[in-house]
């Protein structure tokens, strides 16, 4: 069996690796060559401008705007969403307690769990249309057409005050399923002894959550962390479809991956897009690794 | 103002794959989706020519194929398939024309446009159009001067030039040279239900006095005046308030703005036409508006529950589908906002939109332009309005024909201004970023902040931000 090692191996990489070298990679390097020019992305590439496109964003408000707004994503969609994720896949894998011998979720949690990963299911741009009915700014809109006749409605994405944290809850809504499967499989590999013993010795849920089930799934909260925060860095598909005249009002939702976008489609500024692209391309390296440096601990062996 | 054919939740199917291509991926797919850098300026193909001859004035090569792409947004593509083609054919029998349509023109035509490889005749609309101005200046869209000096296709003794209504040329052309047949004819004003009016004994307003002396009526009424979608549509709202602008002080204030003249924003015009509105903004919108997008508002009109809407005469067509019975589409000029106003009450700005062009690079941009030759004949023009309800630029192709109640009322509004009918502004197309910008403040104006002086000085330094980027080409007009 042993000849046949290398032809297999080969045969498995050589067509992703071609694949991933050609589209991403080359890519990646073309984006960064373009970065140094002024070019409309119409015709050939001719005006060298150095550094010129990042020192134009110095002065471009809705870049700093766009930042800000995926800072205020990566602050808070982590966050909220491994909390929820942590909080409903603890609940659902013991937070039933223990009775006869079996550690359990809480009643009805099979249900729970499909009813928490449908949102996965649908395609994002189907959930953003979904959501721009939800957040209509008159009583036609779903929120709105639950309060009381008398109530002024809520503008939320036309407010420019309400429209990010709509796209954040939007965000929050659709990802915390799929942590909940992911910490759910994690918790199931926690041999459930630890659980018993601890129960035994009178340990409450809130005990078993901190002192047990966070730290025997670090790892696990750790890279969704840092998935979570790579889809900070994103939100397009929202941001384009939900909100008005796209990332307004008045900038208010603008984020970088629109920006980089708009510039390059509708601007007629690929170079400077490409820019805005390597920009991003190293905000999320340095993200990722500042994430995985900060959480390093030592590793809990069950 | 090619936005305005735009099918949102056609937009939004192709989403997902966009939002796949973005995220990390943004970086890589900014120069994949441009495609081939470098290549672009590999030369020009062998290009399909004939001999030129009365008969062939473009001096097409008669068997060679041609290529076109059609926008397919509130116009529909029949047009094409079924007057243009049909006719094109008749007269060149072998030339096999390859015909296909797309909701983006952008995603489909920019990677082949940059591969050196583009089709022969597109029509760049949408709101994913490519930005013209940049299409110019990279030399990729074909020198129209010999199809406007070229006889018209059933016309006598015209040239097409002189078969169109005036401004048409000048529309599409950039620093005085025509690169692009700009087809629809579109009439800008208030829109209102005719019926609705009647029965209510309201009659439109002339002055701005009446204006606002009418709009207390309606609020009275419990009818929301004056209404625009702020989530996709405020640029319906910046031709109000520039129409105005030009009103007040001819259309030499607009010609500053798209020269990116200094002060042309917060030249008084600007400034009169910013406070006037601001004040209906205040007054008489419904705040709601500014979450909503063009079908939604329009909606709303159908069912009399808003008076007024800003907008082209494509409405109507638009609107076809949805429009209850007894519901009468007509528009009514811009009202007059001071008593000095250098254009009367009457005047209207009517402009040619739509852009259709030949591609420069293409296998056979004489075939693309004698495609154009034939959408410009005076039967495709008629056909053309009779499917879609718009008037074309053919000057008088659609005389003496039944058309709809609001084309009908485009019509006389136009016939009523006379000589004071104005093509309005360019900046638009020319500079997207601005457009952009023009969108935002005007939506700040009338939902949020009512201070013209702000809308202006904003406008003023985003004008003067392009006219000091050089990665912007610039253009000018007289």
């Amino acid at each position: 069996m042993r000849h046949g090692k290398y032809p297999f191996i080969i045969g498995f990489l050589v067509v992703p690796v071609a694949i991933y070298v050609t589209f991403v990679v080359w890519a990646y390097i073309q984006a960064f060559y373009l970065s140094v020019y002024e070019w409309s992305g119409l015709g050939p590439v001719e005006n060298f401008v150095g550094l010129g496109n990042f020192r134009k964003m110095f002065d471009d408000t809705t870049f700093w705007q766009s930042i800000k707004h995926n800072v205020f994503l990566l602050i808070f969609l982590p966050i909220i969403t491994v909390v929820l994720a942590l909080v409903f896949a603890f609940l659902l894998n013991v937070g039933g307690g223990h009775k006869g011998g079996v550690t359990r979720g809480v009643w009805g949690s099979k249900v729970y769990r499909v009813i928490f990963f449908f949102p996965q299911l649908l395609a994002l741009a189907i959930v953003a249309v979904i959501f721009g009915r939800v957040f209509g700014p008159d009583k036609s809109g779903m929120l709105n057409g639950l309060f009381p006749e008398s109530w002024q409605p809520w503008l939320f994405l036309a407010d420019e005050r309400y429209a990010m944290g709509c796209i954040l809850v939007v965000l929050v809504w659709q990802a915390v399923g799929f942590y909940v499967v992911l910490f759910s499989a994690g918790m199931g590999n926690i041999p459930t002894e630890v659980y018993e013993a601890a129960a035994i010795d009178g340990a409450s849920r809130v005990t078993l959550f901190f002192r047990i089930t966070i730290p025997l799934l670090w790892n696990t909260v750790q890279v969704a962390w840092v998935y979570l925060g790579i889809a900070a860095f994103d939100a397009f598909a929202l941001v384009n479809i939900m909100t008005v005249d796209r990332g307004g009002p008045d900038g208010a939702t603008s984020v970088l991956s629109l920006m980089i976008y708009r510039n390059a489609f509708e601007f007629s500024q690929a170079g400077y897009a490409s820019a805005l692209g390597v920009v991003l391309f190293f905000l999320t390296l340095t993200f990722a690794w500042v994430t995985l440096s900060a959480t390093r601990r030592e590793s809990v062996e069950a | 103002m090619t936005d305005i054919f735009t099918k949102p939740e056609l937009d939004r199917r192709t989403l997902l794959r966009r939002a796949a291509a973005v995220g990390l991926l943004a970086t890589p797919a900014v120069s994949m989706l441009s495609a081939c850098v470098g290549s672009s300026d590999e030369g020009t193909q062998d290009q399909a020519t004939g001999t030129k001859s009365a008969d062939n004035p473009l001096g097409i090569d008669p068997k060679a194929g041609v290529e076109i792409v059609i926008f397919n947004g509130g116009l529909g593509t029949k047009y094409a398939t079924d007057v243009d083609t049909p006719l094109f054919n008749k007269k060149w029998p072998e030339a096999k024309v390859t015909y296909s349509q797309t909701e983006e023109i952008s995603t489909q035509i920019q990677p082949r446009i940059n591969a050196g490889n583009p089709p022969d005749m597109i029509n760049n609309s949408g709101s994913k159009l490519m930005d013209f101005g940049a299409i110019v200046k990279a030399g990729q869209a074909a020198d129209l001067t010999d199809l406007f000096a070229a006889p018209s296709l059933d016309i006598a003794g015209k040239t097409v030039a002189d078969t169109l209504v005036p401004g048409a040329v000048e529309q599409g052309s950039y620093d005085g040279k025509p690169f692009a047949v700009n087809y629809s004819y579109t009439v800008f004003g208030l829109w209102y239900n005719a019926a609705l009016f009647k029965k209510n004994n309201w009659t439109p307003p002339t002055t701005w006095a009446e204006f606002t002396a009418l709009c207390d009526k309606i609020k009275a009424a419990g009818i929301t005046p004056f209404g625009f979608a702020g989530a996709n549509a405020s640029y319906y709202m910046v031709r109000a308030l520039l129409t105005s602008a030009g009103k007040i002080g001819t259309e030499q204030v607009l010609k500053d703005i798209d020269n990116l003249k200094e002060g042309a924003w917060t030249n008084d015009a600007v400034k009169q036409a910013a406070e006037a509105w601001a004040g209906i903004g205040k007054n008489y919108i419904n705040k709601t508006f500014l979450g909503l997008r063009h079908t939604e508002v329009q909606l709303q009109q159908n069912q009399d529950k808003v008076a007024f809407y800003p907008c082209g005469s494509w409405l109507e067509n638009e609107q076809a589908k949805d429009t209850p019975s007894g519901f009468e589409y007509a528009i009514a000029p811009y009202p007059s906002v001071t008593a000095s106003d250098k254009l009367p009450a009457t005047a209207i700005n009517a402009a040619a939109g739509e852009i259709y062009f030949a591609a420069a690079k293409g296998k056979n941009p004489q075939g693309g332009k004698e495609y154009l030759r034939t959408m410009l004949s005076k039967e495709a023009a008629l056909e053309f309005t009779k499917l879609t309800k718009s008037l074309t630029v053919v000057a008088g192709a659609s005389d003496g024909v039944t058309i709809s109640p609001g084309l009908t009322s485009a019509n006389d509004a136009v016939t009523k201004a006379g000589k004071d009918v104005f093509m309005g502004y360019l900046f638009d197309t020319w500079y997207k970023k601005l457009d952009d910008e023009s969108r935002a403040a005007a939506n700040d104006l009338m939902f949020k902040d009512y201070d013209a002086a702000k809308f202006c000085e904003r406008m003023e330094k985003a004008s003067q931000a392009v006219a000091k980027d050089s990665s912007v080409t610039k253009f000018t007009r007289s």
